[in-house]
């Protein structure tokens, strides 16, 4: 199978920011930034989206829709969670309302701290996700040589295993970024470092 | 060429467009992303990212909303590959278009059978498009016939002179509508191409993975064949015209991307009185005067 | 040759049976029997014809006592009409009937003897219109069986007059066989007549306000032909003591546009445009929409409005390339671009079917104006197509209308899962009239070719927008067909289905009909058009190129095909089934979603209608307005050439 890395096409989601990581990642798709060069479409539809760009700490209210959206993507997919609260509550953690992290509803790949995330660290990320989704498709292929695919397991187990809080947050934002790394070490996932 | 049976160019001109036409509409449907970023001051993808894009679809898990929406969108596609190759196969242009928009039905088939709000919605208005562009198709067969005395792909390309100095109305109005076909901006309101806007991605919103890609490919065909007909006004008799054809389609493209960018979309209704009126106006004048000579 | 009166009077016979026995199942087995025995009548006249050689039988020279007969036949018809205008007190409308009938009567019985003639002429134009007004009309009356059952168990308010209903029905159908088989201008107005009476008769079944209105426009709108019809042929029979069809044709096709005979040919085809409804008549087809549906069946699709196609179709060859002619074209394709827009903004079905049927019916007649060989194939084919696949609409619409208890399209969303016997026949009646490669489709073709050849400018136009406009309603109504259901428990519960069996039976063999004619028209092409024009234009043209042919062929596998191999490929390959798309607040079902209150909300989708833009208000008075302007200048210059 060939190189799906060079055709990432993402969909973005808020799930409750405060809009400061939204206009960065709109700012990546401008001009001066120019993610297209890369491939990369802004579809806006998750029949048709590769990578889910989520910020935003998830509330209970959104956190169904969330679901529902990661599970319309087809496989393979990647999901990037951009700015400390996407990642795990950021400023937002102890409110009543907020789940903390969007790794509580939907496995992340890549978390993108920062508040809010830089364009720079955004398509940094979004590169790094681009591997994982190249990894991804080789091992579906892989698989599909093999025996018929297996499923991935289902969304909810995966939520359930990383929704122990592992950081408690509302902290400044440095070190948010040192608990996002030590918990993404654990899970062996990518972190982009946010300079 | 005089000694060639002319079944030979039928046969070539079949197997050019179904092997070819992908490959061709893809190529430039590259380089009208690669001009829209210059033009937006941007570098933009290269010029293969549309094979990319859908070598990458066709890898995707198969996802479908509705079990129908599958061998629809294969219909879609084989008629519009069929009405295509017909077209380069030198047959009947009149059956070609009718074949044409009952491809383009099986496409609002595939978007509405899925009763989901957004692909509903561009459905309706990818058949306000239809509506909107057939009498000019129609009338640029008229057109053909009237200056060729017939519908035949064959007999039209080969006559004594280019088409477009009796059709000059006529062409106006199909590269008027050509905008509306290849869904370029102010007519590009059933797909939305461009990101985020109100339908989402209109009669693509439910096309996924595979789905996708067959429509990307039909699209590439369906522009292929729109480029055919506008090859049809400059083709003569003389093989130089085909070099002035090729020019042609390069130059219609141009416009058509120069269009795309500096046009923002507007309503249906808005585009349905347009079109109307811009093919009444320039086909139709084209057409009296056409008359006037045949009779006097 | 028995077998032509039998069939002209052995309908008129059941008819009056109908009328007599008010045992419905006695009466039932009575109206099955009649209609098969007409359809088999008519099956005996073909071999019997085809025995001949396929030759024009000119039959029944010596009628003197038929002729009688017909008068008093004139006389009936126009007491029957005295007597409603006075019970519903329209007076107007009675002077209409009364006015031609005395003049055709005195004009027969003291007018200069008539040149002895042949009464009846059955050639391939006619054996054509007898085998749509048997088969299709006998189908409708077998369905209309089952039909009006249904309709009086749902319409207690109405009374029950099925005795009145299918005496009607019979009657209608004696009167067209003879329309159709006779060469005699003067039964030909009886015929004209009887057909006008039946489809007041009809229409005004319900017997409500605003059915008896829309009956008695309908009636006028046909009188008015119907006195432009007696016009003509007295003129003719007082020029020449010769009121024949064929002889009407024949010398129209002499004369320069100069005579009297001119003047009947515009008589003749402005009667027709009344009987087909084109456009200053169009309201009157409209309003017959009130009337059960075989009614509207009867009148639309089959029967009633081709009389006037047919006419004109045997007028063309005198008609092409003189003014006549050219109002023909022009009314036509007027008729046929502007109720088609007018259609786009209707949501009843009925009324979609009935201003599609005006819409093509003028496409036909556009045909019959431009007159050329080519032309008529098109027409001819149009209306082949047309009086099967609108018959099958209309009855299934009516079936659907019994079973779900609404006819707006918008209520048919999602029919193919909820009751999807019903909905594949509209899927064939519709996809036969509209889509390549099937019916219509070839037929438009031809037409705008020959339009073209014809150099009519205003035709081009109005045929190029007409069939956008065509595309559009119906495919419109397609995607609603296939529509995936609201709700989940609409698919496991389907409607409950209480079309009859003799509904079954009809709509069946009509959908079977279809197909069959979308499958061996290049077959019915060859073997029957074609002579048809060889023996109305006396040259034959090959409207059909081999190589068209061949590519229709190959356009209808690959519509079939495609489908079938996508699905035995799709089979095998692991797919994943998602939720259509709805910014994630699906609720699961793809009919709801989860709304500003956290409860699940039912999803409604509705098709554009252009209800301002398109509508009948804004449209059809003024287009009537502008058709009588163009009919009444075009007449003039037809008179003005004359006199």
């Amino acid at each position: 199978m060939g190189k799906v890395a060079k055709s990432p096409w993402i969909m973005h989601y808020d799930a409750s920011s405060c809009n400061g990581c939204d206009i960065e990642v709109l700012a990546c798709l401008t001009p001066v930034y120019d993610a297209e060069r890369f491939g990369v479409i802004n579809c806006g539809d998750p029949f048709q989206a590769d990578i889910l760009l989520i910020t935003g700490g998830v509330n209970k209210q959104n956190a169904p829709i969330v679901k529902q959206l990661y599970d319309q993507m087809a496989e393979p997919k990647v999901v990037c969670a951009i700015g400390v609260c996407a990642c795990t509550g950021g400023i937002f953690k102890e409110c009543y309302n907020i789940l903390g992290g969007v790794d509580t509803v939907i496995p992340v790949d890549v978390y993108i701290p920062g508040c809010a995330a830089r364009p720079q660290a955004i398509l940094d990320g979004v590169v790094k996700a681009v591997g994982i989704f190249q990894q991804k498709a080789d091992e579906m292929d892989k698989n599909k040589k093999m025996k018929p695919a297996p499923q991935a397991a289902p969304v909810e187990e995966k939520a359930e295993e990383a929704a122990e809080p592992v950081v408690q947050a509302a902290e400044p934002v440095a070190e948010a970024a040192e608990a996002v790394e030590e918990k993404a070490v654990e899970a062996g996932k990518e972190v982009v470092a946010n300079d | 060429m005089m000694g060639i049976n002319p079944m030979i160019f039928k046969i070539v001109g079949i197997v050019f467009f179904i092997v070819l036409a992908p490959f061709i509409g893809g190529f430039l449907e590259g380089l009208d992303r690669k001009i829209s970023a210059r033009m937006q001051g941007r570098v933009g993808p290269p010029i293969r990212q549309p094979f990319y894009d859908v070598r990458k679809l066709l890898s995707k898990e198969k996802i479908f909303v509705n079990k129908a929406q599958g061998f629809l969108l294969a219909s879609y596609l084989v008629l519009m590959v069929f009405s295509g190759a017909m077209l380069f196969g030198g047959y009947d242009i009149l059956l070609c278009v009718f074949v044409l928009s009952t491809a383009a039905a099986f496409l609002y088939f595939a978007a509405s059978v899925t009763s989901s709000p957004y692909s509903s919605i561009g459905a309706t208005r990818e058949l306000i498009q239809m509506m909107a562009y057939e009498p000019a198709v129609l009338l640029t067969c008229v057109g053909f016939y009237l200056v060729r005395g017939s519908f035949n792909v064959q007999t039209i390309v080969q006559g004594p002179i280019a088409t477009i100095l009796y059709l000059p109305g006529f062409f106006v109005a199909f590269v008027f509508i050509m905008t509306i076909k290849m869904r370029k901006s102010p007519f590009d309101i059933s797909t939305s191409h461009h990101m985020h806007q109100e339908i989402v991605k209109g009669i693509t919103t439910d096309m996924g993975a595979r789905n996708m890609a067959i429509f990307q490919i039909t699209e590439w065909y369906e522009n292929v064949f729109l480029l055919g007909i506008v090859a049809m006004f400059f083709l003569n008799k003389n093989p130089w015209s085909l070099l002035a054809a090729i020019i042609a389609i390069l130059v219609v493209y141009f416009i058509e991307i120069v269009i795309d960018n500096t046009n923002a979309r507007i309503t249906a209704d808005h585009m349905l009185k347009l079109t109307w009126i811009v093919t009444g106006v320039t086909a139709g004048l084209n057409l009296v005067v056409l008359m006037l000579i045949r009779l006097f | 040759m028995q077998v032509v009166p039998f069939l002209i009077c052995f309908p008129m016979v059941i008819a009056l049976l109908m009328f007599i026995i008010r045992a419905d199942k006695v009466r039932n087995v009575i109206a099955y029997l009649g209609a098969v025995i007409t359809m088999a009548l008519v099956g005996l006249l073909v071999v019997q014809w085809i025995q001949g050689g396929c030759a024009a039988m000119d039959l029944y020279v010596e009628t003197e006592i038929v002729d009688h007969i017909i008068l008093v036949g004139d006389l009936i018809v126009m007491v029957v009409i005295l007597i409603y205008c006075i019970k519903y007190r329209r007076f107007l409308i009675s002077l209409l009937s009364i006015v031609p009938t005395i003049i055709v009567a005195y004009v027969e019985l003291a007018g200069p003897k008539m040149t002895p003639m042949a009464h009846i002429h059955v050639d391939h134009l006619s054996i054509l219109m007898c085998l749509i007004v048997a088969v299709v009309g006998g189908l409708i009356i077998i369905y209309s069986m089952g039909y009006m059952k249904g309709y009086h168990e749902h319409h207690k308010d109405v009374q029950d007059r099925r005795h009145y209903f299918f005496m009607v029905e019979f009657l209608f159908t004696g009167a067209m066989m003879g329309f159709v088989m006779t060469d005699s201008l003067f039964w030909l107005i009886l015929f004209w007549e009887i057909t006008s009476l039946s489809s007041f008769l009809l229409i005004s079944y319900t017997r409500t306000e605003e059915a008896m209105t829309n009956a008695f426009r309908a009636l006028w709108m046909n009188l008015v032909g119907g006195v432009a019809l007696s016009i003509g042929v007295v003129l003719m029979a007082m020029a020449t003591a010769y009121p024949s069809l064929q002889g009407l044709i024949w010398m129209g096709q002499m004369d320069g546009g100069q005579s009297v005979i001119t003047l009947t040919i515009a008589f003749m085809a402005f009667a027709s445009l009344t009987k087909s409804a084109q456009m200053p008549f169009s309201t009157w087809l409209m309003g017959a929409m009130v009337a059960p549906t075989p009614s509207s069946a009867l009148l639309h699709s089959a029967t009633m409005v081709k009389a006037g196609i047919y006419i004109l179709f045997r007028l063309a060859p005198a008609m092409s390339g003189t003014a006549t002619g050219h109002m023909i074209a022009i009314i036509g394709g007027f008729t046929f671009f502007t109720a088609s827009v007018m259609a786009i903004s209707q949501t009843d079905a009925k009324k979609v079917l009935a201003l599609s049927t005006i819409s093509n019916l003028g496409l036909m007649v556009a045909c019959a104006g431009v007159g050329q060989p080519e032309a008529i194939w098109a027409g001819i084919f149009l209306m082949i197509f047309h009086a099967v696949s609108k018959s099958l609409l209309f009855l299934d619409v009516g079936a659907t209308e019994n079973s779900t208890h609404s006819r707006d399209i918008e209520s048919f969303h999602g029919l193919l899962y909820r009751a999807p016997k019903l909905a594949i026949y509209m899927f064939i009646g519709i996809v036969g009239m509209f889509l390549a490669p099937f019916g219509m489709l070839i037929s438009k073709w031809a037409a705008l070719r020959a339009v073209i050849d014809g150099n009519n400018l205003l035709l081009i136009i109005f045929i190029v927008f007409g069939s956008a406009t065509t595309a559009f309603y119906w495919t419109k109504w397609l995607g609603k067909l296939i529509s995936q259901p609201y709700r989940d428990a609409d698919v496991s519960k389907k409607i409950n289905d209480v079309t009859k069996g003799d509904e079954n039976i009809s709509i069946g063999i009509h959908a079977v009909l279809m197909v069959a004619l979308c499958v061996l028209f290049p077959v019915l092409s060859i073997f029957f058009v074609d002579p048809l024009l060889v023996e109305q234009f006396g040259q034959a043209t090959q409207a059909l190129p081999t190589g068209l042919l061949y590519i229709l062929i190959f356009t209808v596998c690959l519509v079939f095909l495609v489908p079938f191999i996508a699905r035995s490929a799709g089979k095998n390959t692991d797919k994943s089934m998602k939720m259509s798309y709805m910014n994630g607040i699906n609720t699961g079902a793809n009919t709801e979603f989860v709304d500003a209150l956290g409860n699940p909300k039912q999803l409604e989708l509705a098709n554009s209608y252009f209800v301002n833009a398109a509508g009948l208000k804004r449209w059809m008075a003024p287009c009537q307005m502008i058709a009588l302007v163009v009919l009444i200048i075009m007449m003039s210059i037809v008179l003005g050439g004359v006199v």
